[in-house]
């Protein structure tokens, strides 16, 4: 959603209409109402909790506080988002682990939701953060090669997966699974089910009797965060039938507002555990409600971002490139790595694009650099001496005909790099000169700043009157973020298959 | 059935032909209407008993009529936009028509929703239309067992189809090619499909089985390969083995990923060097479930794809598919076909009226 569709926007268009008039009245915080409400539908917020979520917080709204607001659109947008994350509930709610071992966590969900994608991701988390020892059990045998995918990526994880050949039937493998997690002495079962139908008598039927049979400890109900308003159904659905003690929203990643979580969360009263943020296997994150109620009111996920740039981002490298740029010594080394960096970010647009409206504006830009190109421009640096890399001055025609030669490009390649790293060069001594605030590194610090510290404000601080910010700091410390995972967290173009890339 | 009336040696009859034909489509028509039976018991349902259920039909048309038609409309995903449309036009000509009962309204509203899915409508043009008229004459049979020249290669690239699907992950891709693949089988092609999806952990392998399952070859490499090189492949294959149709399955990428975005691009670049004009079709896969996102994923594929169509997967489950009338609304991309489950013949060609006969009843 663009920054000017967004909710504080249009609120803030509907109130100046009325602010002629003096005071407000109910029937005008009514109007403002409405575009609350078409925002949670734009976002997919089921209708009918739509409907009781505004009628809910009409109360709060129609108060003291917001009639004689001077800004009562921002008012109402903290009624809203307060009100979304105490709905959204807990963050950080632990996975049920058995006293007495093993543990037994059940995926279900749609079609495509992400359950076999998750139920990997979920063995590693696990690993990581308490030694749990799982054991991975393919029990989808209807689609073609599922069973093939689960045990590709429980390989690639070194994590234990346990399936039978074609024609056993799911009750069968779950049964013997827990024989061999025994036998191994694994103390986790992670069960992986075949995508169903909430309407499909027979197979929620047979999730209903592997749950007699295994008594899971978690029963994870998987959910795409672009389910639309039947979020509602599936979920009340799978909870009334088979049970669910937790949720999972995935494909985070993407641009979907996620109203489907509050959805899920409202009908059920579950808890949502976690969620998925990405394809690879390190890319299951815990569930902050704060920052998926910003989302959902089309706020962006701020945090998020700074974070995902973060753990990409040296700082400290940050700050002696800059030092470097502004002295001027800036050298292709540093603009090998520079360009590595930005490559590594996995395209720092996806990032970026997380801020609304910033996106689309982003698209074209040059920050995008080809696999190709960075490839070419690698060969030509690396065949120079650290001598030519540190004083490219010193680069004579007769050495850049032996720079060409080693690089198995044309000494026309190698005097475009040249010229441009010197303009490059030029211009980052001329940006970087009295100001600070320029340089890759300080877009991240230049953010922080300008929310005036407090880095859970949407983008565009909200204050009151007097200066407070609008928006309190967050008492369940999810501003206190343990070390970012550091390889890749955006899946990057042609690096996606990174294994097969050729070392140089 | 239509696969053996058209062997390459043979000229079929115009009258078998069609006689097969019709029953086919009936057969497949019946599918679709019982699996779409399930979506009618949903929200569609209820609206269908506001206006036409017993009692609800001798009442009178009031304001609450026109609210609670929202509500049902907003929950089957066509989104504020939509819906707000929708309901403008029909109170219009609820007003210029002077509308008194509700069953009158009712088609009314049937009406509408048709048109907007008539918006971008195209009806697809099938190849095999042409071995139907009077007077054709099959092409001289070939020794397909002898290597090809490099003038007949190029005779056979013009000749061959290639359909390119695309879409967000897990929206049904792979499904909905095995889904196709069987469909043009049908109708007496020769498919061949591409394991584009070089990606995702044992994508290949699924593809792989239904191209087992379908009696058609699949151009693979391995796990991490480069799509480009799995297309590039491919598209010769395809054109050696004189197919004609060539279905290329790709990874699914959020739309949002500038370089999976890109990484399209060059598939693009590929398909386009051996075949020309490939892909003359790309397809992007839509999954009934997905709400208000839908629309900004065609919107986003729209830009770097020469989207041709859209095909909106998993009809059978209770979702709508309400944003299937987004789309159609906003994107001006036809919708060229609907899958309604799992197996290879749960798809049907897309038709505006068909469609919303069979949710409205």
């Amino acid at each position: 959603m663009a920054m000017f569709d967004s909710l504080s926007e249009r609120l803030q268009g509907v109130f100046e209409q009325l602010s002629s008039k003096g005071r407000l009245t109910e029937e005008d915080v009514d109007a403002g109402l409405k575009e609350v409400r078409l925002a949670l539908l734009a976002a997919d917020v089921n209708f009918k909790i739509a409907k009781e979520f505004v009628a809910s917080i009409r109360e709060k709204a129609v108060g003291g506080a917001v009639l004689q607001a001077l800004n009562p659109g921002q008012q109402v947008i903290k009624i809203v988002y307060d009100e979304l994350v105490t709905l959204l509930g807990e963050g950080a709610v632990k996975l049920n682990i058995a006293q007495r071992p093993p543990t037994i966590v059940m995926m279900v969900g749609l079609q495509g939701s992400g359950k076999t994608t998750t139920t990997a991701k979920l063995a590693l988390y696990l690993r990581k953060s308490s030694g749990q020892r799982p054991l991975l059990v393919a029990a989808d045998i209807y689609r073609p090669a599922a069973v093939a995918q689960l045990e590709s990526l429980g390989k690639q994880l070194g994590v234990p997966v346990y399936s039978e050949p074609a024609g056993s039937k799911p009750l069968e493998i779950v049964h013997n699974a827990l024989a061999r997690a025994q036998e191994l002495g694994l103390n986790m079962l992670i069960i992986d089910t075949a995508g169903r139908l909430n309407i499909d008598e027979m197979m929620m039927n047979e999730l209903v009797q592997i749950r007699d049979q295994m008594q899971p400890h978690e029963t994870l109900l998987v959910v795409d965060a672009m389910t639309g308003q039947e979020a509602v159904r599936v979920a009340k659905d799978f909870a009334e039938q088979v049970g669910i003690s937790g949720i999972v929203m995935t494909k985070m990643d993407g641009d979907a507002r996620g109203g489907a979580a509050l959805s899920v969360r409202s009908v059920t009263g579950v808890p949502i555990k976690f969620i998925g943020t990405g394809e690879k296997a390190d890319a299951l994150e815990q569930f902050y409600p704060d920052r998926v109620a910003s989302r959902i009111l089309g706020m962006g996920d701020v945090l998020t971002l700074i974070e995902k740039a973060q753990s990409e981002f040296d700082e400290k490298q940050a700050l002696e490139l800059q030092a470097k740029m502004r002295k001027g010594t800036y050298d292709l080394e540093n603009f090998l790595e520079q360009m590595r960096q930005i490559k590594r970010m996995g395209s720092i647009t996806d990032l970026l694009g997380m801020i609304p409206g910033l996106g689309g504006a982003l698209k074209n830009s040059d920050l995008n650099i080809d696999n190709d190109d960075l490839k070419h421009i690698e060969a030509i640096i690396l065949s120079m001496t650290t001598q030519e890399r540190r004083d490219p001055d010193v680069i004579t025609a007769s050495r850049r005909k032996r720079i060409a030669k080693g690089s198995g490009s044309n000494v026309h390649d190698v005097n475009v790099l040249l010229d441009q790293f010197k303009e490059m060069r030029k211009m980052m001594k001329q940006l970087t000169g009295n100001n600070t605030q320029r340089g890759l590194g300080n877009i991240m610090r230049m953010m922080k700043q300008k929310q005036g510290g407090d880095t859970r404000l949407p983008f565009g601080a909200m204050r009151d009157e007097e200066g407070h910010a609008l928006l309190a700091a967050p008492t369940n410390g999810s501003s206190n973020r343990p070390a970012a995972p550091s390889n890749g967290v955006n899946r990057g173009g042609s690096n996606r298959n990174k294994k097969n890339k050729k070392k140089r | 059935m239509l696969r053996r009336l058209f062997g390459r040696k043979e000229q079929p009859k115009p009258e078998e032909v069609q006689q097969q034909l019709a029953q086919q489509q009936q057969e497949e028509q019946e599918r679709i209407e019982e699996s779409l039976q399930r979506t009618r018991r949903g929200a569609f349902g209820d609206i269908f008993n506001l206006f036409k259920g017993k009692e609800a039909a001798a009442e009178p048309i009031t304001e609450e009529l026109f609210e609670e038609l929202e509500m049902l409309l907003y929950s089957a995903d066509l989104g504020p936009q939509t819906v707000e449309e929708v309901q403008y036009v029909l109170r219009k000509r609820y007003q210029d028509a002077k509308l008194t009962t509700r069953p009158q309204l009712y088609d009314t509203l049937k009406e509408v929703l048709t048109e907007v899915l008539q918006e971008g409508y195209e009806p697809i043009k099938a190849r095999w239309e042409a071995w139907m008229q009077p007077g054709y004459q099959p092409p001289d049979p070939v020794d397909e067992s002898l290597p090809m020249s490099e003038e007949q290669f190029k005779e056979a690239a013009k000749k061959l189809h290639v359909i390119l699907v695309i879409g967000v992950n897990g929206v049904g891709k792979t499904t909905t090619i095995a889904k196709l693949a069987n469909y043009l089988q049908n109708r007496g092609e020769k498919v061949v499909l591409a394991a584009g999806d070089t990606f995702r952990a044992a994508a290949i392998e699924q593809l792989q089985v239904w191209g087992e399952r379908l009696g058609v070859e699949v151009v693979a490499q391995k796990q991490g390969s480069d799509p480009g090189a799995v297309v590039h492949d491919a598209c010769n294959r395809a054109v050696n083995l004189r197919a004609d149709t060539l279905i290329i399955d790709t990874a699914g990428r959020l739309h949002n990923k500038a370089n999976l975005m890109e990484e399209l691009r060059k598939i693009y670049k590929v398909a386009g060097r051996i075949v020309p004009d490939a892909p003359h079709e790309t397809l992007l896969i839509i999954d009934a479930t997905t709400g208000q996102n839908g629309l900004t994923q065609a919107k986003a594929f729209a830009e770097i794809a020469k989207l041709t169509g859209v095909v909106v997967a998993k009809l059978d489950g209770t979702a709508k598919g309400g944003i299937a009338f987004a789309i159609s609304r906003n994107v001006g991309v036809p919708i060229r076909y609907i899958g309604t489950g799992e197996k290879m013949t749960d798809l049907a060609e897309f038709n505006p009226r068909q469609f919303v006969n069979a949710l409205f009843g």
